[in-house]
């Protein structure tokens, strides 16, 4: 009996200590040797892996950046300014320049502004409806409410509004990475510069149909009628095909276009309210 | 009792509701104004010849075809020209039309009103076709010149002619082919000189016993046209399909049914062939069936292309109230609308006006792996394996099961007891690898 | 027009399949097989078909309402049917606490712990069934007498008595004249041992026939099952006939038929391919024919399903339909 435990605890021990030798040997042979920078680099950066940096994932952007002489094209929008820094830092290198983005929504067709003329009966995703036909309201540019942009948001900045059925951007948690605007069928949501105190205006309509037609779908419809355009001294708005846009990069959050869109088509967000002048 | 050929896989039996069944073919009062889409075939889009303020002739050209694969588009009326413009079709989005306000009925010279008939040589006939801007009718519109020429390496030996009509509720070729059978018959053989074919079958569901009698008995003066009667089975008038039922061959999954040696048209198109060959008439009208359950006097109209089809529903006795969908088609495949002023066009064989009580779909459960939709699916495609991929997004699993071989027939979530939105995820799903596929070959093209 | 027009994507009508509609079939078709074994069992069958009925039901409800918080789904009649198959597998004299315990077995855990209707891999009323056969063998294997004979009947099943004989070392024809297998008539017929559903085999061929009519089933797994126990035994039977019953025994004996009918052709647990049906029935009839013929257990259906069952997904990912015009 003696014997047969002394045999099994000599094959075992046997066993396992050349498997430890062949182990090691081929570890040792096979090794791929990775600078080990790229690991450090990548413990800095917010490992969400969406993809905005425009590489494969927060490794692939952490050996780009090792491997990068120059870091100024080089920027992650999840980790922001200070991930870029701790990450040159590192490197020994120069931080590019960051400029934050967020997302905003191009559509304020609410049912109140926007009345529904038919009924969608399917799967509900705006994916779905808008390749079937225009959508349960006359505009065919608008936002269908679905919400296909809540779900690929990995930083819940993004959800629907369960009144106004229109998705809401929180601007403290979204940083810019565009997985909404790939999501939205209608190209709907836009990354814009972002302001400080996350003032934001803009054109929130994409409706390009003439003026009069785009109105009896939405009251809110831009009509391309250039009275921003004429008012705005920075140059920042430009007209295309019945429609307004309003350059985040040139635009100094003035308001002048706010006050004389007639159709409330533009947007102001996170302003102080307006002071109301006494008329003499 | 004979055993009726048919399509070997799947296939459902959806009630006939063939309400409109024997109704002669009414001639529609000439509408006031008539809309012309430049879009009513598959393929690019006709350009425009005409400007505001022309003054046009039933049957002139307006839009001439464009591209490879397009088509010319004549004016269904005469008058003046009134808007060219973007206008909303059937999917609810707009596309460039042209207007026309009636004047009179006044015919192009070049339309004569007795057919003229002769010994056609086949270019003769096909350049005919090419002009008259005619399309496969039976829905899919498919500019009828283009798919006469058979590709190099290929030779048809046998026409098909579909008249198989197995959507419920339509009756338009059915009743075509009750009035017109002489001149679907001498369309058939003018299609076979195109061809160089000395055989063709006319196709018919055994479900229309008058017009299976009448073009048999018609078709024995004619060397080479035969008529079966098929069995009653939904998907039978799919081109696949009746390639099967009647000669046996498969078409391969991507491939042209000339690749097999047959090509296959509708008795309209057919129809519509005769008229241009020898009355050199475009095609600027067709039958559509007008019909539905609360419908007050449903029937079959010859209407002119372009008509908005309000007037249409007004001709019927108007929109019942208890309406819920307006379908473009048969109830399978048909596309539901949101407004009524959208205009005829070529491809549009019917209207069925759904009541409410019919029209709200029921709540889906989840699958109970019955297989149905595997034993429906005509393509012999597994719907259920499918729409799981798709909901997981699973998009290259999707496409390794063939889900772009679906023909979106509608044969799976018909019979789902489950009721599972079965072809709405395929559609997503086939759409989704359509545009990675499309993307990628983009980008390969920049590198 | 001031109605707002309904929008949807193709079709735009609908066939008559339902959930509801395809149990209802199910259990009509498992009327014959009820009268029969109520005509052959007295009271005693009713009573457990009804609290196996009653038990699942309760069970599906209060687990669904109070453990999981999700809306009930009792109406569909799905646990309906679980009841009436786990109660065909039961012996007619088995205690109304095991039927409980069997049904809480196949609806707690084969079926709900899944995610109900639709999700489960294996049958319900089979894992209820060997649950309890494993645990409680006494209870399971003891048949009451079949009320209508008056012979002095012990009770024990033909496969039971042939199972026994084979091993105490009798011969075939010494087992057919010692013990009491009954003709053949009357084992078509049902008047023979075992549980309550499997014994009478035109029964279950009327039931099994009426499902196909309707289309609830198709006729590969049925066909499958019995023809490769049919043909497994066959050959056997033409190669050592001293050793082996002969084929027709074994498919009008134990459950053979009830189980090539109503149990291996459950929707959710078999394959979604006629290729893979077949493969599925085929494997279904030989798992049972070893363990009838050379396993410890006289009748090894019950496993062979479940085993098949198992099977099942792997028969989907690998047994494709051919595609049209495909090679």
């Amino acid at each position: 009996m003696s014997e047969t435990l002394i045999y099994t605890i000599v094959v075992i021990s046997a066993i396992g200590a050349v498997s430890a030798v062949v182990l090691y040997w081929v570890s040792q042979k096979f090794q791929v040797y990775t600078d080990p920078r790229i690991d450090e680099a990548e413990a800095l950066l917010p490992a969400s892996n969406c993809g905005s940096c425009g590489f494969p994932g927060c490794r692939a952007f952490a050996e780009a950046c090792v491997a990068a002489e120059n870091m100024s094209n080089l920027s992650c929008p999840v980790g922001g300014a200070e991930t870029m820094q701790a990450v040159a830092r590192l490197l020994g290198l120069e931080a590019g320049h960051f400029k934050p983005r967020t997302a905003v929504l191009r559509c304020n067709g609410t049912c109140e502004y926007r009345p529904k003329t038919s009924n969608y009966q399917g799967v509900k995703t705006c994916i779905a409806v808008s390749s079937l036909y225009r959508g349960e309201t006359d505009c065919q540019y608008g936002c269908l409410g679905y919400g296909d942009c809540v779900p690929v948001c990995q930083f819940d900045a993004i959800h629907l509004n369960p009144v106004t059925h229109l998705p809401e951007v929180d601007d403290v948690k979204c940083n810019g990475c565009g997985a909404c605007v790939d999501a939205c069928p209608r190209l709907l949501i836009e990354l814009r510069r972002q302001m400080p105190k996350h003032r934001k205006i803009f054109v929130a309509c994409r409706n390009q149909d003439e003026g009069l037609v785009a109105l009896k779908a939405c009251s809110v419809a831009c009509t391309g009628c250039s009275k921003c355009f004429e008012v705005c001294t920075f140059g920042a708005i430009e007209m295309q095909k019945n429609l307004a846009y309003i350059d985040a990069e040139k635009c100094t959050l003035c308001r002048k276009c706010v006050s004389v869109c007639e159709s409330n088509s533009i947007l102001e967000m996170n302003f102080p309210a307006r002071k109301i002048k006494n008329e003499a | 009792m004979k055993i009726l050929k048919t399509f070997r896989f799947g296939g459902i039996h959806p009630g006939a509701e063939k309400l409109t069944a024997g109704r002669t073919i009414r001639v529609l009062s000439l509408p006031e104004k008539v809309i012309l889409p430049v879009v009513q075939h598959a393929g690019s889009p006709a350009a425009v010849i005409v400007k505001v303020g022309d003054r046009v002739k039933t049957g002139s050209l307006i839009a001439r075809m464009s591209g490879a694969v397009s088509a010319n588009i004549h004016a269904s009326v005469s008058g003046i020209v009134t808007k060219i413009e973007e206008t909303v079709d059937a999917s609810g989005y707009k596309i460039n039309s042209v207007q026309i306000t009636r004047e009179g009925d006044d015919w192009d010279d070049s339309v004569s009103l007795t057919p003229v008939i002769k010994d056609f040589t086949p270019q003769e006939i096909l350049q005919k076709i090419k002009e008259a801007g005619i399309v496969g009718m039976g829905g899919a519109s498919f500019p009828t010149h283009v798919k006469l020429e058979i590709p190099e390496g290929m030779k048809v030996d046998t026409l098909l002619i579909n008249g198989v009509e197995c959507e419920p509720y339509l009756t338009a070729d059915h009743q075509l082919m009750l009035e017109k059978g002489e001149e679907i018959l001498q369309g058939t053989q003018l299609l076979m000189k195109v061809l160089g074919v000395d055989r063709a079958i006319i196709g018919i569901e055994v479900n229309k016993p008058d017009a299976i009698h009448s073009l048999n008995n018609l078709s024995k003066k004619y060397v080479g046209i035969t008529v079966e009667a098929l069995a009653m089975k939904y998907p039978q008038g799919s081109e696949k399909q009746l390639i099967q039922a009647l000669t046996g061959r498969q078409v391969p999954p991507g491939a042209l049914p000339a690749s097999v040696g047959v090509l296959v048209n509708n008795v309209a198109t057919t129809y519509a062939v005769y008229e241009a060959v020898t009355k050199n008439k475009p095609l600027i009208e067709r039958v559509v069936t007008v019909t539905g359950k609360s419908v007050k006097l449903p029937g079959n109209f010859l209407v002119r292309i372009g008509t908005p089809i309000n007037e249409l529903i007004e001709a019927v006795g108007g929109m019942p109230e208890n309406t819920g969908k307006v379908v473009i088609g048969g109830p399978m495949m048909g596309r539901t609308v949101a407004n009524l002023h959208i205009p005829v066009t070529k491809g549009m064989s019917g209207i069925v006006l759904i009541p409410d009580s019919e029209a709200s779909r029921q709540t889906d459960l989840p699958c109970i792996r019955c297989a149905k939709c595997v034993e429906g699916c005509p393509m012999n495609l597994e719907p259920y394996l499918m729409m799981q991929l798709v909901e997981k997004g699973m998009w290259d699993l999707a496409e390794e099961n063939h889900i772009t071989d679906c023909m979106e027939c509608g044969s799976c979530s018909f019979t789902c007891p489950s009721a599972r939105p079965i072809l709405d995820n395929i559609r997503i799903g086939k759409s989704k690898i359509r545009k990675i596929r499309s993307d990628q070959q983009k980008s390969n093209a920049k590198s | 027009m001031s109605n707002i027009l309904t929008v949807s994507p193709s079709p735009h009508t609908k066939g008559e399949e339902s959930i509801p509609k395809i149990m209802r079939t199910v259990i009509v078709a498992m009327i014959p097989a009820m009268i029969m074994s109520v005509i052959f069992f007295g009271p005693a069958s009713l009573k457990i078909m009804a609290v196996a009925v009653i038990a699942c039901l309760l069970f599906e409800y209060s687990i669904q309402k109070y453990l999981l918080r999700v809306p009930t789904t009792i109406r569909d009649g799905s646990a309906v049917i679980t009841g009436l198959l786990l109660a065909f597998n039961l012996p007619s004299g088995i205690p109304v606490w095991l039927v409980v315990a069997g049904s809480l077995v196949a609806i707690g855990i084969a079926k709900l712990s899944f995610g109900g209707l639709g999700q489960n891999p294996f049958n319900p009323a089979l894992v209820g069934r060997v649950f309890l056969l494993i645990s409680f063998p006494v209870q399971m294997t003891t048949w009451s007498a079949n009320i209508t004979t008056t012979d002095t009947f012990t009770g024990a099943t033909p496969l039971g008595l042939l199972k026994e004989g084979l091993r105490s070392g009798k011969s075939l024809t010494q087992i057919a004249s010692d013990s009491q297998i009954p003709g053949y008539f009357d084992m078509f017929w049902g008047n023979m041992s075992g549980s309550l559903g499997e014994i009478s085999a035109i029964a279950i061929l009327l039931g099994g026939l009426y499902l196909l009519w309707k289309k609830i089933i198709t006729w590969h797994i049925p066909a499958a099952v019995l023809g490769s126990i049919f043909l497994f035994e066959g050959i056997l039977w033409i190669l050592a006939p001293g050793r082996f019953m002969d084929p027709v025994f074994h498919l009008i004996t134990g459950g053979a038929m009830l189980g090539a009918f109503f149990m291996a052709t459950d929707l959710t647990t078999s394959p979604m391919t006629p290729k893979g049906k077949l493969i599925f029935g085929a494997g279904i009839g030989v798992i049972t024919m070893c363990i009838r013929n050379f396993g410890a257990y006289p009748e090894g259906i019950s496993f062979a399903i479940l085993i098949m069952n198992g099977f099942t997904p792997l028969i989907n990912a690998t047994v494709k339909p051919k595609r049209f015009g495909g090679k």
